[in-house]
């Protein structure tokens, strides 16, 4: 008797017939988080302090999407990701201040170049070896992060625990972006770039080779992929997003200090991304969105915002417990999530 | 020619000898069974030959080079193909991007971000699964095949990169009888195209797949010989009715 597997595999498989594919949420959701980027600022011109708080979502998104870089798509946990945030933000406050320069073509390049090379050196020690744990990863990342909080706290060129107030403003030509709906859009063309970039990067080839990365490294391996250097490449990549995060955060805030590299906020890209769903790079922008119009609205109530770390704590916990795939994993299927990387072909349905 | 020399192999897992000095040598060209009770060392030796296990001594030879310290993929690179005991087909992916994720593993990375041989690699992933039966489902995810089909899209990936020695590992294990038989006729025309090292515990299926055997015991090589020889060993004929 012929096995039944077989005879329905030879040909198109049956209970696929009639099946209907189902409707891919991911472009909705890009195409209303643009039209919501576009119309804020029309809506909220008469709040500056609404402005502020939109153009520092932006901002951190590209923080949230650098995580969801190493973790949603390559299953690299980093707890440090804030590291290559602040440094960054560090290197161009710094050139402004001694060299006096903050022209946008060379200091938003030269925190990408901090970001990637300092990425690049820490995924030399962390990714590169035999077999490194994702626990070793994780607490390597996390104490790189405090590390450098710690170092930098004590380091009075550097501005020691208050930091580097008084940025110099970020300038293109004589044009300088002051903060209000000019530097927002400035961080929405760049956020848009940089999504842009990251998506063609996931749906390329190389993004099979991530996905496959992230369910069985091993298997990779013993098919010829060198896999480390995909993790290096990730790593480094994502360095150079936060990089930019980090400069145009220092640009906007005026101020960068200790407390943007170490585990608090690389805890919070984590949030970010978790919260809105890991491996969809729409979902961190919607999961911070969240988080920072929550702590914004609730600041103001004093009893709330003493507790706002352990609240954030418990947001986390709750995600992993309850709904590992975040806020977009309730409309957003696995399938859609991984994506497919082959060609659609007559006859054959193809999801994702 | 002897395409694959293993001289002298040991594996210790902490006190355990799983290896013990094994020779092996697998001519090219040839189909190569490995057999023995449960726990002879058949699937650690195929595992320290595709570089999963590092050996404590001995040295591996393929293709006239040294590759006992090589890590797996440069193996991989080199012509070695394994397909593990336990399925380990990435499940979240389509059957299609398994076997695409196999067939470009060759390529460079600045072809791979550019997606270059997306479209190239096409025909030869669409072949891949119709050889063996999959090409209908080409779309499912892994994860939804039969452990069968699963052994079957295990071994598709493993000859998508065009090895020249290929290890498979209880390729029929788990396999209904007619699966068993249809894997046994899925697997003999790739003798035009690689040799081939089998951990089989189905005697019958082994018999008539392959050249040669070598039988293994408690880590150590019992005998070794064409199938007519091994079947009139008195060694192996001991062995397998005092323990099997």
């Amino acid at each position: 008797m012929p096995a039944p597997q077989s005879v329905a595999c030879n040909g198109s498989s049956p209970k696929r017939s009639g099946q209907r594919r189902p409707r891919r949420m991911l472009p909705l959701i890009e195409v209303a988080v643009l039209a919501v980027m576009v119309a804020a600022p029309i809506v909220l011109n008469n709040r500056p302090e609404l402005i502020t708080l939109i153009t520092n979502i932006v901002i951190l998104s590209l923080l949230a999407i650098s995580f969801d870089l190493c973790w949603g798509f390559s299953g690299i946990m980093t707890f440090g990701q804030a590291l290559f945030f602040g440094v960054p933000g560090y290197v161009i406050a710094l050139v402004g201040r001694d060299l006096g320069l903050s022209d946008i073509w060379l200091t938003i390049p030269l925190a990408m170049l901090a970001g990637l090379l300092l990425a690049f050196v820490v995924a030399l020690f962390l990714l590169v070896g035999r077999r490194p744990t994702p626990i070793f990863i994780a607490l390597g990342t996390l104490t790189g992060s405090y590390a450098a909080e710690r170092l930098v706290s004590g380091w009075q060129y550097v501005g020691a625990g208050n930091g580097l107030s008084a940025v110099k403003l970020l300038q293109m030509g004589s044009y300088e972006f002051v903060e209000g709906p000019e530097f927002y859009s400035l961080a929405c063309v760049i956020l848009l770039a940089v999504y842009l970039g990251a998506r063609a990067l996931v749906g390329s080839q190389l993004g099979l080779v991530l996905a496959g990365m992230r369910q069985n490294e091993e298997r990779l391996a013993f098919l010829g992929y060198r896999v480390q250097i995909f993790k290096v490449l990730v790593f480094s990549l994502a360095g150079m997003i936060s990089g930019v995060a980090g400069a145009l955060y220092s640009y906007h805030q005026g101020f960068i200090g200790p407390g943007n590299m170490g585990p608090g906020l690389s805890t919070q890209a984590v949030i970010y991304c978790l919260l809105g769903g890991s491996g969809t790079l729409i979902g961190p922008v919607i999961g911070t969105a969240v988080i920072e119009i929550l702590t914004y609205v609730l600041a103001d109530i004093e009893s709330i915002r003493q507790f706002w770390p352990v609240f954030l704590g418990l947001v986390l916990l709750g995600i992993i417990l309850f709904q590992p795939s975040g806020i977009l994993g309730m409309v957003v299927s696995t399938r859609e999530r991984i994506g497919s990387y082959g060609l659609r072909r007559k006859g054959t349905e193809r999801q994702g | 020619m002897a395409l694959l020399e293993v001289t002298a192999l040991t594996k210790r897992f902490s006190q355990l000898r799983a290896l013990d000095g094994v020779d092996l040598t697998v001519r090219a060209g040839t189909f190569h069974g490995l057999i023995g009770p449960n726990g002879s060392g058949k699937s650690t030796l195929l595992k320290a030959i595709a570089g999963a296990h590092a050996p404590t001594s001995g040295t591996i030879r393929f293709d006239g080079v040294d590759i006992t310290a090589a890590p797996p993929f440069e193996r991989a690179r080199a012509g070695l193909s394994l397909k593990f005991q336990i399925t380990s087909v990435l499940p979240e992916l389509s059957i299609y991007d398994n076997v695409l994720l196999a067939l470009q593993s060759r390529e460079g990375l600045s072809s791979l971000i550019s997606s270059r041989t997306r479209r190239i690699l096409d025909g030869g992933v669409m072949t891949a699964l119709d050889r063996f039966r999959l090409a209908g489902r080409a779309d499912d995810l892994a994860g939804e095949l039969s452990h069968g089909q699963q052994q079957w899209l295990e071994i598709a990936l493993a000859l998508a990169s065009r090895p020249k020695l290929l290890l498979l590992d209880e390729p029929t294990g788990g396999m209904s009888p007619e699966e068993r038989r249809v894997t046994g006729e899925l697997l003999r025309p790739i003798r035009s195209e690689c040799t081939l090292v089998i951990v089989e515990h189905d005697i019958d299926f082994i018999k008539n797949l392959c050249d040669c055997l070598t039988v293994l015991d408690q880590g150590r090589v019992l005998d070794e010989g064409s199938v007519e020889q091994i079947e009139h060993s008195t060694k192996v004929q001991e062995v397998y009715t005092s323990r099997v």
